[in-house]
């Protein structure tokens, strides 16, 4: 059996971007399996750093490593395809196909050399883990907010990815639907023992969620380090009991 | 001969003409919408001029790339046995070059259209470029695609200019609709004329009206 060691995500990595206001990020930071916020106001690098790990963006200089594997390395030429990585990623937008239904999305994301039975027994499983499985032949357009996070989760989890990246897919939902899906990716999290990387410029929504915190600004990471320690409780009481029900 | 034949025939012309056109007009239409493309604005305004270009500037330059004399001329002749230019095969390219940038310009439009973060989506989750094309990128975009391809067969359909100077006006071999219909207004056959009028009318009209449909922004309930 794996030991928590082999999971940590290792980052080390300079982006430019010739486009827009020339723009550059460094980031070097490590992430253990739990859950990690990216912590930092907006345009201070947090979603760059989630494409380049991802594989979105192809950074000009430096290493990323999950365990063992290497995904990019530009000393060696190495640079693993975003396809062959093994991440969850939910995007802000969901990003759901509109032209599937909600059984096709989920399908879409397992191995095309997995039978199709098992394909699809998989991704019933996965809906109605998330407690969606009435949504199955229907299709995006007629989901609620709620219903679409639950069933672009569901995607993002069935191949039982190796990390998993959110890109502040909370920023459309109401604080209600906030607390459920947090409370559902944190126990997935921590049943899977994998690291977990959280985009967010939200104070609650970071100490409802996160373990660790890496602070951002300006494309350099400031700090990182406990929950507690870098982002203090504020005295706002509506965030003690979101933190409290989301993290019993 | 029928009288029907040159209509016939353009039917043929235009079946091939579009099939060419939207598989490369997709191809060009899909290489413009990389962000990363040097020199965007110049090759749209290239494949885009055979829209405003007088046929017969454009008839001229496939004369001169692909006539007898020319390498792919010469190479096509000695692989296929005859020439490009004069011959079906010359009708097809020029009803092609009327078609293609409107597939291009279409197929550039569907397909920026789709949001870009669903084809991220689809990547991450383990589709190759290939495949997060052909099932996410090519569906979405299908409705625009479609219209484009829709309005290539109308325009292949009535070629006249580009067809006549590269392909010439040979009843029976290169002789469509369009310049069938031309022929006999010159030899005041103008009832003959009407038949193949309205039937390419219908179908310009036809194909219009459903690229409206296609290309239609749904209304909020």
């Amino acid at each position: 059996m794996k030991s928590e060691d082999d999971v940590t995500l290792e980052v080390d990595v300079r982006v430019e971007r010739a486009r827009g206001r020339g723009f550059s990020l460094e980031a070097r930071f490590s992430v253990r399996p739990g859950v990690t916020i990216l912590y930092g106001p907006s345009g201070s690098g947090k979603s760059t750093t989630l494409a380049a790990i991802c594989g979105l963006v192809t950074p000009q200089a430096g290493r990323i490593m999950l365990g063992a594997d290497v995904w990019f390395d530009s000393a060696h030429k190495v640079s693993c395809p975003v396809e062959r990585r093994g991440i969850a990623f939910v995007f802000q937008s969901l990003a759901l196909f509109p032209h599937m239904s909600a059984l096709a999305n989920v399908e879409y994301g397992l191995p095309r050399s997995m039978p199709r039975d098992e394909r699809q027994r998989r991704a019933e499983e996965m809906l109605a883990r998330m407690k969606v499985p009435h949504l199955a032949s229907r299709r995006p357009a007629t989901f609620s907010g709620g219903e679409a996070q639950r069933v672009a989760l569901a995607r993002a989890l069935a191949p039982r990815p190796r990390l998993v990246l959110l890109d502040e897919p909370f920023s459309a939902m109401d604080r209600e639907l906030r607390r459920e899906f947090v409370a559902d990716v944190r126990a997935y999290v921590a049943e899977a023992r994998i690291p977990m990387m959280h985009v967010t410029h939200h104070r609650n929504e970071a100490r409802a969620l996160g373990d660790h915190v890496i602070l951002m600004e300006a494309g350099r990471v400031k700090a990182s380090g406990g929950i507690d320690e870098l982002l203090p409780a504020s005295k706002d009481l509506l965030d003690d009991s979101m933190r409290i029900s989301t993290r019993e | 001969m029928s009288s029907w034949q040159p209509l016939a025939l353009s039917f043929e012309v235009a079946f091939f003409a579009t099939l060419l056109a939207t598989t490369l007009g997709v191809l060009i239409g899909l290489w413009l919408t990389s962000r990363r493309l040097w020199g965007r604005d110049v090759i749209d305004a290239i494949t885009s001029a055979p829209l405003v270009m007088p046929p017969t500037v454009l008839g001229y330059y496939v004369l001169v790339a692909l006539g007898r004399n020319s390498a792919i001329g010469k190479a096509w002749e000695a692989i296929f046995g005859s020439s490009i230019v004069f011959t079906r095969t010359g009708a097809v390219v020029a009803a092609t070059l009327g078609a293609l940038p409107l597939v291009i310009k279409s197929a550039r439009a569907a397909l920026e259209g789709v949001d870009p973060t669903l084809l991220k989506a689809a990547r991450t989750l383990g589709a190759g470029p290939m495949r997060a094309f052909f099932t996410v990128h090519l569906p979405l975009a299908a409705r625009g695609l479609i219209a484009g391809v829709m309005l290539a067969f109308a325009r292949s359909l009535g070629d006249f200019g580009v067809t006549l100077m590269v392909a010439g006006d040979i009843p029976g071999e290169t002789q469509t609709a369009a310049l069938a219909i031309y022929d006999m207004i010159q030899g005041h056959e103008e009832r003959a004329a009407a038949g193949m009028v309205a039937v390419l009318t219908s179908i310009t009209i036809g194909a219009l009206y459903l690229v409206n449909k296609l290309t239609a922004v749904p209304r909020e309930e």
